[in-house]
């Protein structure tokens, strides 16, 4: 492999001064989002709305990376489920309000991402896929390994508790409203990250690695930043999932979830803004309603992959903008 | 009894053994994920279930048509490795000009989809699969016990790697796989028929992974998720040795197998996290590798 690190293909080359137009289609597309999420709870249920938006700022975390410096972490389950853990012993047994157990997770997980990307950004391409991915699987074999952890069952019953010392949460909409601010928030600040100088050298990188080096960017501290970024937002979503579902368990930990969050990404559009956010939403219905048939969801997530990265590499996001600009 | 390091030499020649078996696998795996990635620059996810899936072959083979671990031993492979054509020639194919990325997310589908319909008709527990007549009872050493089909399992492991070795590095054929890899254009210009090539190295790959499958049933149960955990540990390998060198990817994956072997026997808490733990200190000392060449 050549030290020139090829753009991921797929992501529509992004126009370099964003357009009126392009502005105004985020615009709406952000206030389109925002009142589904308001009116969706009269619909649907709002624990799996709840659920969905946790993995939703779980996927924008990851897509910080794969989109926009176009490193592939097929580990990012490490910082999602340890901020999980974190966040539920917090809660549960240091008996801290939710900020503060969200806190915690959301440390342990930027610990986690500035330590495990140290290494990983040591290689390029292909590579840094396997060693988070390696990582990731050491740090599911602790948390199966310590007694906190609870094992297999993981750790279960976390009081959702008074937010601020105040504001119950075990009130279904108030929890409901308080997940709604986390994501709209982490989704605010990737947005802000992304259209900001630091966001457009990290666009370099992906672009051409070796020219960002040549025009005197330091690459490798962009992409340690834009990692631990990526692994915070990650465990600021695992930490909320916590709280939320008032579970922790070595499903959030293990591989699949790695591999889960990839998929999110993908159906929705890599590098896309709101990709992400359709790709959650659409996997966790598809789960919900194929819960009945068990084993046959491995398959058809299989199958997804495979269709997705045949026919629709820019994902569904990505395919409407793409008509959009015709 | 003997004694080392406060261990008795039983119990440590039984681990370094185990520790030896392992590492024939990664050593195989890796093998076959660096010979594929030469060749057709994809990451090969799917190679923990083609790996399974050769192990299932050989377990249906016996349980349908009675065809038993010898003729299995030839029957799966090939079997896995025509699978392996089709999927190069119906979904890989496509991806060549595309980012490495692609292949890798494809071939995780692939993975899921494979180990999903296993799951479905063998279910998650594990089936067992009988030694062979000839291979059993084993021999004692004086210092310890060896089972025959263990020993059997590293001698043929170290025999394919080799062999796969001087296949590459030595002959006619090797010469043009190699210089295929470089500049395949040229090649193509010499008159082989590099697309060809191609499509062989996969199914050679696969094949090799499924032949490692058969000669685990025996050992491990066949289940259908015997590939998914292994392949990472075999990633780890990987990136350890680096896919540049062929001998470095089978020096590397005994050495790993052997020291796991240990530490099971003096830290055994650690035996599942050693080898991830040697990849990070390797990625500090030497970041392209023990064997790598560039990125």
């Amino acid at each position: 492999m050549q030290a020139t690190s090829s753009p991921v293909a797929a992501g529509p080359v992004t126009v370099r001064q964003p357009s009126l137009l392009q502005r105004q289609g985020e615009l709406i597309g952000f206030v389109v989002m925002v009142v589904a999420l308001i009116i969706a709870p009269f619909f649907t249920y709002p624990l799996f709305l709840m659920q969905a938006m946790c993995f939703a700022l779980f996927a924008c975390a990851f897509n910080l990376l794969i989109g926009y410096v176009g490193l592939l972490s097929f580990g990012h389950a490490l910082y999602f489920g340890w901020a999980s853990y974190l966040s539920a012993h917090a809660a549960k047994v240091w008996g801290f309000n939710p900020e503060f157990a969200i806190l915690t997770g959301t440390l342990t997980a930027a610990v986690c991402g500035f330590l495990a990307g140290s290494l990983a950004i040591r290689r390029q391409g292909i590579y840094f896929a396997m060693i988070t991915l390696a990582l990731a699987q050491m740090m599911y074999f602790v948390a199966l390994r310590m007694k906190f952890t609870g094992g297999e069952d993981g750790i279960q019953a976390v009081p959702r508790g008074y937010l601020f010392g105040f504001i119950n949460l075990n009130n279904e909409t108030t929890m409901y409203v308080f997940v709604m601010v986390v994501f709209l928030a982490g989704f605010l600040l990737i947005y802000r990250i992304i259209h900001s100088p630091f966001g457009e050298v990290l666009k370099a990188i992906r672009e051409n690695e070796p020219r960002a080096i040549s025009l005197g960017y330091k690459t490798d501290r962009y992409k340690l930043i834009a990692f631990v970024l990526s692994a915070t937002l990650a465990g600021v979503a695992g930490s909320t999932k916590a709280i939320t579902l008032q579970i922790a368990s070595l499903t959030d930990v293990n591989w699949p979830m790695s591999g889960e969050v990839v998929l999110m990404t993908l159906v929705g559009g890599l590098g896309t803004i709101f990709g992400p956010v359709v790709g959650a939403f659409v996997i966790l219905a598809m789960q919900f309603k194929l819960s009945s048939v068990g084993e046959w969801v491995l398959v058809i997530q299989g199958v997804i992959f495979v269709t997705v990265v045949l026919l629709f590499r820019r994902g569904i996001v990505g395919e409407i903008a793409a008509l959009f600009r015709r | 009894m003997i004694t080392i390091f406060g261990v008795p030499s039983a119990a440590l020649f039984g681990q370094l053994l185990i520790g030896l078996i392992n590492g024939s696998f990664y050593a195989l795996l890796s093998l076959g994920l660096a010979v594929i990635f030469g060749m057709l620059n994809i990451i090969n996810f799917a190679h923990g279930a083609q790996y399974m899936l050769g192990a299932v072959a050989a377990f249906l083979l016996l349980q349908f048509t009675g065809i038993g671990y010898w003729p299995a031993l030839i029957i799966a492979p090939l079997i896995v490795g025509a699978f392996g054509i089709v999927i190069e020639r119906t979904f890989l194919q496509w991806l060549y000009k595309l980012d490495h990325l692609y292949g890798l997310l494809l071939t995780f589908g692939l993975a899921l989809i494979i180990e999903g319909v296993a799951r479905n008709y063998l279910g998650s527990a594990g089936l067992p699969y009988a030694l062979p007549e000839s291979l059993r009872g084993g021999q004692n050493l004086g210092f310890m016990f060896l089972p025959n089909y263990r020993a059997w399992v590293i001698v043929v492991s170290l025999v394919i790697c080799f062999g796969t070795w001087y296949a590459i590095e030595r002959t006619r054929l090797g010469a043009y796989l190699r210089a295929a890899t470089e500049n395949p254009t040229l090649v193509r210009a010499f008159g082989i028929n590099v697309p060809v090539m191609i499509t062989l190295t996969y199914g050679f790959g696969v094949a090799l992974a499924a032949f490692a499958g058969v000669m685990a049933a025996p050992i491990y149960n066949v289940s259908p998720q015997m590939g998914a955990e292994l392949i990472i540990v075999v990633f780890a390998v990987v990136v350890i040795g680096g896919m540049g060198s062929i001998l470095g990817a089978i020096v590397t994956g005994f050495g790993l197998g052997i020291v796991e072997g240990l530490t099971k026997v003096f830290f055994p808490e650690a035996s599942n996290t050693v080898i991830f733990v040697i990849m990070a200190i390797v990625l500090l000392v030497r970041p392209a590798g023990l064997f790598g060449r560039g990125t």
